[in-house]
């Protein structure tokens, strides 16, 4: 399930009707300057227990490679109409990714929790290296990860 | 058409190719590096023994991995550091940490996809099939060339690229085609079309504590040479299984039970895919890798060599004509035509009977139609291509003449090799055909020897007369670029049996402000000097007698009575100069390697015979027959042949004098006297190469028939194995 739109796609379910109970939020992802092949990141949320909610974005477009971000393949069934629309290219070593999102409010402080799953060619896999609240609260902060993920942030 | 095919591909994607062998000849070092850098992986340990061995130095494992190279990893989290570690797949102990050097991926990633994304991974691919098509196109184009698919080792004859594009392609082709179909198969398998490999579907593991890795009996029972990977259950997730990949398909194990919840099997796809990855990097198998990269090695070179093989045909078809309409014309021209040198000679004929008042309309042989056979005359040069099969502008010629109607009276000019067996058997066949077909002979089929102008001004000749007209045709192919050469020294010969010979030597013209001598061209003893005499058009020819590397240009050259060219050579004195040029002569050469060579020549033949006695260091045994008129008066390079018998560079020297008083006989009269000897060397291998007067030349070709018949061979099987070789004149 597609939480949300690029520019691009409009047709999930959590994707608002009307932009009065949209928020636009931004989520940037920094690796670390691990020195490797691009990493392959899955950003995706789940409720407080763990269930899949949907996905926000996919770094890495070779379908092969994704079960190696195995929180979100176990989680969502690792289907490509998962992220249909919302793939794009691996992240390089020591480099950003930002993406902006038109997200529904509902989902802001209801308890759902942001993962980020990351995978490197001859690397390791790290997979919820990253696990943030989506609230208010966390507004801006950076997080580390695990493995790959230098920081990472949510804004609205 | 597959000539085209081969070319066009190799010109589209010649630069693309050479960077992806390049890099592959880099990346075949990778293999050859780890299999001497890491332990080889030996059977009796098992799974479940190595995981305990390197849990026990870590808090946490989240994979224990067999590389495709070999080399055995394990990944792991110790507080904040998460690493992977090369292990030993005996004991488990750390060898250090794991890493893809930044050059190693930069290099694979040029390889796989030029440094460009997933954009670079579809040139990979169109690289790939182009590799694929290359190889298989330009393995029938030299099967084709050489008389066939079981010709195809025969030795290449041709200009030094022709050569080297052939010979470089024999050795590489089986790596090449390998390569670049593992190579599509890998491209296929990064689009995702193929076959998703076979997963275990995920179960979750009973509630309980896990075993210690040492008690899972599903780990226990696998050998360490037969695991691929194995990821282990993470011990926060609940219910988490460890996921086992090995040679045999993927298992789910469960970490309480130790027991396999599921299994499965590897596809008949996933092993192709794992031998296909194999037979791809080497990976593993580092003597494979080494070949795949010696191969990959040849392409720049091949491609060079095949650019410039591409550039000489397309500048030998850039000489163009206006052709009338077929309708209008009332003589039709058509050309059967490989490389393009018979399309140049048809050119010179074509604006030869134009000047003469003729409507000529010139067209491939592929083209015949009932037009053509309307004209007034059809005159159909034709080349061979190989051992008599047609050439590319020709290949449906015989096809298309059955069913047309008009009989235009017909001249058949054949284009080929003498050396060949079947000289001019393609031209032959179509002289042939049309005569079966009813069609009348304007002229007898005639054949013109390796391009030769003479023979072709011959033919003209005829022609003009059947046309009731003189046509001189003064065919000048690819006119060369000449340089003035000056007349160093001459030794004089022959004057008193009445065929006076010279020995003529030519350096550079001295620079009047250097005080140097220029740079000769690069020639070989053998090679052939074009002279070109003042006002005339067309070059004679002398083979060289000397090297480059001799400093000097040396030839020997018989004055014919009325001959333009001998008679300017004969009136020089050491200070006049010559305008000159050098042409290859491929196959007129010692072959390499330390087997006999047998010289025969003829008067002034013995000019390239004493190049090559000269450019042998004494590695191999020469044998000189050589025959003259008489030893007071014409024993030409006497001395210096005596030099090198003294100094072994010549092994023997057989002279024959047709008039000496004394012992009067001919070379050929020498070689029948030494039949066993000859017979010998022959079966040991040695090489024959003959130089001399066309009429000389078939003396000692029925001589040596008599010779080699014992040895159940003759002279044409020597021919096609390019050892029984002729300059003739």
């Amino acid at each position: 399930m597609k939480l949300a739109t690029s520019a691009l796609a409009a047709t999930a379910a959590f994707v608002v009707p009307t932009v009065a109970e949209a928020k636009q939020v931004t989520f940037e992802t920094t690796l670390k300057a691990y020195g490797g092949n691009g990493a392959y990141a899955v950003i995706w949320v789940s409720d407080a227990a763990g269930k899949y909610k949907g996905t926000l974005w996919m770094a890495g477009d070779r379908a092969k490679y994704w079960r190696h971000l195995s929180d979100w393949q176990r989680a969502s069934g690792g289907r490509a109409t998962e992220v249909d629309g919302i793939t794009g290219a691996s992240i390089g070593s020591g480099k950003t990714l930002k993406i902006t999102l038109d997200l529904a409010d509902a989902l802001i402080d209801a308890g759902y929790v942001v993962h980020v799953d990351t995978s490197v060619e001859n690397g390791r896999d790290f997979p919820s290296e990253v696990v943030a609240p989506l609230s208010s609260d966390q507004n801006g902060k950076p997080v580390a990860g695990k493995g790959y993920v230098k920081s990472f942030k949510v804004s609205f | 058409m597959l000539r085209r095919l081969h070319s066009v591909l190799g010109l589209a994607l010649g630069l693309v190719l050479v960077v992806t062998a390049l890099t592959g000849v880099a990346l075949s070092v990778v293999p050859i590096v780890d299999r001497f850098s890491s332990p080889t992986i030996d059977r009796g340990t098992s799974v479940a023994a190595l995981a305990e061995a390197v849990a026990a130095r870590h808090e946490t494992l989240s994979t224990l991995k067999v590389r495709a190279s070999g080399i055995v990893t394990a990944a792991y989290t110790d507080g904040e550091i998460n690493g992977i570690e090369r292990i030993d797949p005996a004991t488990g102990a750390g060898l250090g940490p794991f890493e893809v050097s930044s050059t190693v991926r930069f290099i694979t990633d040029l390889h796989r996809a030029f440094g460009l994304g997933s954009d670079g991974r579809m040139v990979a691919a169109v690289s790939a099939a182009a590799m694929l098509g290359l190889s298989l196109s330009g393995l029938v184009l030299l099967a084709r060339r050489l008389g066939g698919a079981r010709a195809l080792l025969r030795p290449i004859r041709g200009t030094t690229a022709e050569r080297l594009h052939g010979d470089l392609a024999r050795l590489a082709t089986l790596g090449l085609v390998l390569s670049s179909l593992t190579g599509l198969w890998m491209s296929a398998s990064t689009f995702d079309l193929l076959p998703e490999r076979a997963e275990a579907p995920t179960i979750a593991a009973a509630d309980g504590a896990p075993l210690p890795l040492d008690r899972i009996e599903a780990l226990a029972r696998v050998d360490v040479a037969d695991l691929r990977e194995l990821t282990f259950a993470d011990p926060a997730v609940p219910g988490d299984v460890f996921r086992l990949l090995t040679r045999s398909g993927e298992a789910v194990v469960d970490p309480t039970t130790g027991r396999t919840l599921a299994f499965a099997p590897a596809t008949v796809v996933d092993r192709i895919d794992d031998l296909v990855r194999v037979l791809h990097t080497g990976r593993g198998v580092w003597a494979l890798a080494l070949l795949l990269g010696l191969a990959a090695a040849t392409t720049p070179i091949l491609a060079g060599s095949g650019l410039l093989m591409w550039r000489r045909r397309r500048a030998a078809r850039a000489t163009a004509f206006a052709s009338v309409a077929v309708e209008t014309a009332d003589t039709v021209i058509l050309v059967g035509s490989d490389g393009g040198s018979t399309r140049g000679f048809a050119t010179t004929l074509a604006v030869a009977l134009e000047r003469h008042g003729h409507r000529v309309h010139l067209a491939e042989m592929n083209d015949l139609a009932e037009a053509h056979v309307r004209a007034e005359r059809l005159l159909i040069l034709a080349a061979t291509w190989g051992d008599g099969s047609a050439p590319t502008s020709a290949r449906h010629f015989l096809d298309r003449l059955a069913g047309l109607e008009g009989r235009a009276p017909v001249a058949v000019l054949g284009f080929g090799d003498r050396t060949f067996p079947d000289f001019c058997g393609y031209g032959r066949a179509v002289a042939e055909a049309l005569d079966a077909e009813g069609f009348p002979r304007l002229l007898d089929f005639k054949r013109i020897d390796r391009r030769s102008a003479q023979e072709f001004a011959q033919w003209g000749h005829d022609l003009g007369a059947a046309l009731g007209h003189d046509l001189v045709l003064e065919h000048v192919a690819e006119r060369p670029a000449t340089t003035a050469l000056e007349l160093v020294e001459r030794e004089d010969y022959g004057a008193a049996v009445g065929a006076p010979v010279a020995i003529l030597r030519f350096a550079a013209p001295l620079d009047r402000r250097t005080l140097r001598r220029g740079r000769l061209p690069a020639f070989e003893a053998g090679d052939l000097l074009g002279v070109v005499p003042p006002g005339e058009a067309m070059p004679r020819f002398y083979s060289l007698a000397s090297s480059a590397a001799d400093g000097v240009v040396e030839i020997c050259v018989r004055l014919m009575p009325g001959g333009v060219c001998s008679t300017l050579l004969h009136a020089l004195r050491p200070g006049d100069a010559v305008d000159a040029f050098v042409r290859t002569n491929p196959s007129f050469r010692p072959a390499e390697g330390a087997s006999s060579l047998i010289l025969i020549g003829a008067g002034a033949g013995i000019g390239p015979l004493a190049g090559f006695v000269r450019a042998n260091g004494g590695a191999r045994p020469v044998h000189l027959y050589w025959g003259g008129r008489s030893p007071a008066s014409d024993f030409l390079y006497e001395h210096e042949l005596a030099r090198a018998l003294a100094e072994q560079r010549l092994t023997s020297l057989t002279t024959a004098f047709s008039r000496d008083a004394a012992a009067s006989a001919y070379v050929q009269d020498r070689i029948a006297a030494d039949a066993h000897r000859l017979r010998d060397l022959v079966h040991a291998g040695a090489q024959i190469l003959v130089c001399g007067s066309r009429d000389m030349a078939h003396a000692v070709t029925r001589t040596m028939e008599t010779i080699l018949h014992p040895l159940g061979t003759d002279v044409a099987t020597l021919r096609a194995g390019g050892r029984y070789v002729e300059d003739v004149y």
